[in-house]
């Protein structure tokens, strides 16, 4: 669906991307990853037909982004970061000139408008001023109108930033649902968002991409030891040493203090060896209260920052 | 073609829900208004003492001395008044960022030239349509020659549509919209001035700054002839402004 070799984007000296090489197939949610000025926006600029690259090809739906700008541009839905819009328009009268650009006819027009504010929760500020509505509902009528004629590409360039704890789980949902008849792209600083959401991912770090694969693929290349949390009742200084002498622990660190005489540990052990059993067995053997243990996984938070960092040593 | 309508539709509707066509109309209209009353108030008085020493009463021709020097004010309103109609073309899109979008739409750029240049043209339109109460005013209460006024009028048309054409440019190279405003003007009034120098330049020189000169093609047409070499010039200079903007937002995408 989307092929993308060698790309490079010069501003000026400044390289914002260097050889980017990725495929995405039909169906699939890439999230794309990465801290700010990694080349991201530059990428998904790039795709959406904005600016060509200096050098490099990128095809989507088998189309030349250089060469066939405008059959991109049809078949693409395109929602910048900052979700740029006609302050003076209202909702409707926006979409409506979407619509006209997109080519749908005026015929289908009205009733895919309504249908587009109606997935995208916008129904209720349809005859509102654009410039009068708050983020969220901004970013919902990007959403919509990057939705509007059923685009078989959709890029979005960090489509929750801004958004509410709720708005946030909606739109999210949305684009979960979207995927299977879509390709979706969709760039995002918050991690968490990308494992909800993303079928694969790619880490991209000063204009190259470092890793890309699966969330879970991840999760386990870079995982070399398994934390499990504790959190115990019981003489902190002999609690913490017992559980050093469990078999295949490697070792164990005292953290806060939660209530009195109740603290929390964090026990790390060899990666293929489960040894929640044998803590257990200790902790109750020397009757102490266990109040929590649960297992650590390696958030991809945690992989980020060690990529990342990893990358500038 | 489509879009082409589509992008007139929506500028020109961005015109009309901002208060920026209705202010720029109503002040061309209350300018060139105020200047046509003291032009017939003047006209009267002079056609008074006519009266009185008949020798001067052959000269007394109401568009020579109504008419012409108001289509030469109603020219010069629109030097003043036309950076401030093109100057958010396509400054506001870009410091507003919907520059971005607009260009990821499936438009192609001569659609959204040509939309926005119509737009605004459409707006100067609606401008010089309401100033033809002045001649319908002449005609109800003295004669009115029809070709000199339909001359004129065509030159105010092909003039401001030059203008408009050339702010539509600098507009397409800046984000700020007073620095488009700033520089179209200087660059009409420069355009305008040009061929007074002509006299200081040597003759081949000083025909050539005549005849780049704005001012100089409208000469003709404000006193009832139109020459093929105006109305040629006013054509190449919208085509060579038009032309210009495409090649700035095409540079502007490929710098980044």
């Amino acid at each position: 669906m989307i092929e993308v070799e060698n790309l490079t984007k010069y501003y000026g000296n400044l390289a914002a991307i260097e050889n980017i090489t990725f495929r995405v197939e039909k169906g699939e949610i890439l999230g794309f990853l990465g801290p700010n000025g990694a080349g991201k926006t530059t990428t998904m600029r790039i795709l959406a037909g904005f600016f060509p690259p200096t050098s490099g090809a990128a095809r989507v739906v088998g189309y030349d982004v250089v060469n066939d700008s405008i059959e991109v541009r049809r078949r693409i839905g395109y929602m910048p970061e900052t979700v740029p819009l006609y302050k003076d328009m209202r909702v409707t009268e926006y979409l409506d000139f979407v619509a006209e650009v997109k080519g749908i006819s005026r015929k289908t027009r009205k009733s895919k408008i309504e249908k587009v504010m109606e997935e995208c929760g916008a129904t209720e500020v349809g005859h509102r001023l654009i410039g009068k509505l708050s983020k969220g509902f901004q970013q919902r009528v990007g959403l919509a109108q990057a939705l509007l004629h059923d685009p078989e590409v959709l890029i979005l360039d960090e489509p929750t930033i801004g958004l509410d704890p709720k708005q946030i789980i909606e739109i999210r949902q949305l684009i979960k649902s979207l995927a299977g008849e879509r390709t979706v792209i969709l760039s995002t600083h918050i991690l968490p968002e990308v494992s909800m959401t993303c079928q694969r991912v790619i880490i991209i770090n000063e204009g190259k991409i470092i890793a890309m694969d699966t969330p879970e693929n991840l999760n386990k290349q870079l995982q070399k030891l398994t934390q499990i949390l504790l959190q115990v009742e019981g003489p902190s200084r002999e609690v913490a040493s017992q559980l050093g002498k469990v078999k295949g622990v490697v070792k164990v660190t005292k953290k806060e203090e939660v209530s009195p005489g109740v603290w929390n540990y964090i026990v790390e052990s060899s990666k293929d060896l489960d040894v929640r059993k044998e803590l257990v067995q200790t902790i109750l053997t020397h009757q102490w209260g266990l109040l929590e243990l649960h297992p650590m996984g390696m958030s991809l938070e945690d992989i980020f920052v060690k990529l990342v960092t990893a990358e500038e040593r | 073609m489509k879009n082409f309508f589509a992008v007139v539709k929506k500028e020109m509707r961005s015109y009309f829900t901002s208060p920026i066509a209705y202010v720029v109309i109503v002040i061309f209209l209350v300018l060139s208004g105020f200047f046509f009353y003291s032009g017939i108030a003047y006209f009267n008085l002079v056609s008074l003492q006519a009266m009185r020493s008949p020798y001067g009463a052959q000269d007394l021709n109401i568009t020579e001395w109504v008419l012409r020097p108001l289509f030469g004010n109603i020219s010069i309103f629109m030097l003043l008044m036309m950076p401030l109609l093109t100057m958010r073309l396509f400054s506001e899109e870009k410091k507003g960022g919907t520059f971005e979008l607009l260009f990821t739409y499936p438009i192609k750029d001569m659609e959204t030239v040509l939309g926005k240049y119509a737009s605004c043209v459409g707006v100067f339109i609606i401008m010089l349509l309401a100033t033809l109460i002045y001649p319908l005013l002449i005609h109800k209460y003295s004669t009115l020659e029809l070709g000199p006024a339909m001359s004129g009028y065509l030159g105010l048309f092909l003039m401001g549509s030059a203008f408009i054409s050339l702010g539509l440019f600098f507009s397409s190279l800046t984000e700020n919209q007073i620095v488009a405003a700033v520089i179209s003007f200087g660059a009409l009034l420069l355009f305008w001035v040009i061929g007074w120098s002509s006299a200081l330049a040597s003759s081949k020189t000083g025909s050539l700054l005549t005849q780049l000169s704005i001012l100089e093609h409208f000469g003709e047409f404000s006193k009832g002839v139109i020459d093929t070499k105006d109305v040629i010039y006013y054509l190449n200079f919208i085509i060579l402004s038009l032309f210009l903007t495409m090649r700035s937002l095409e540079s502007k995408r490929w710098r980044g």
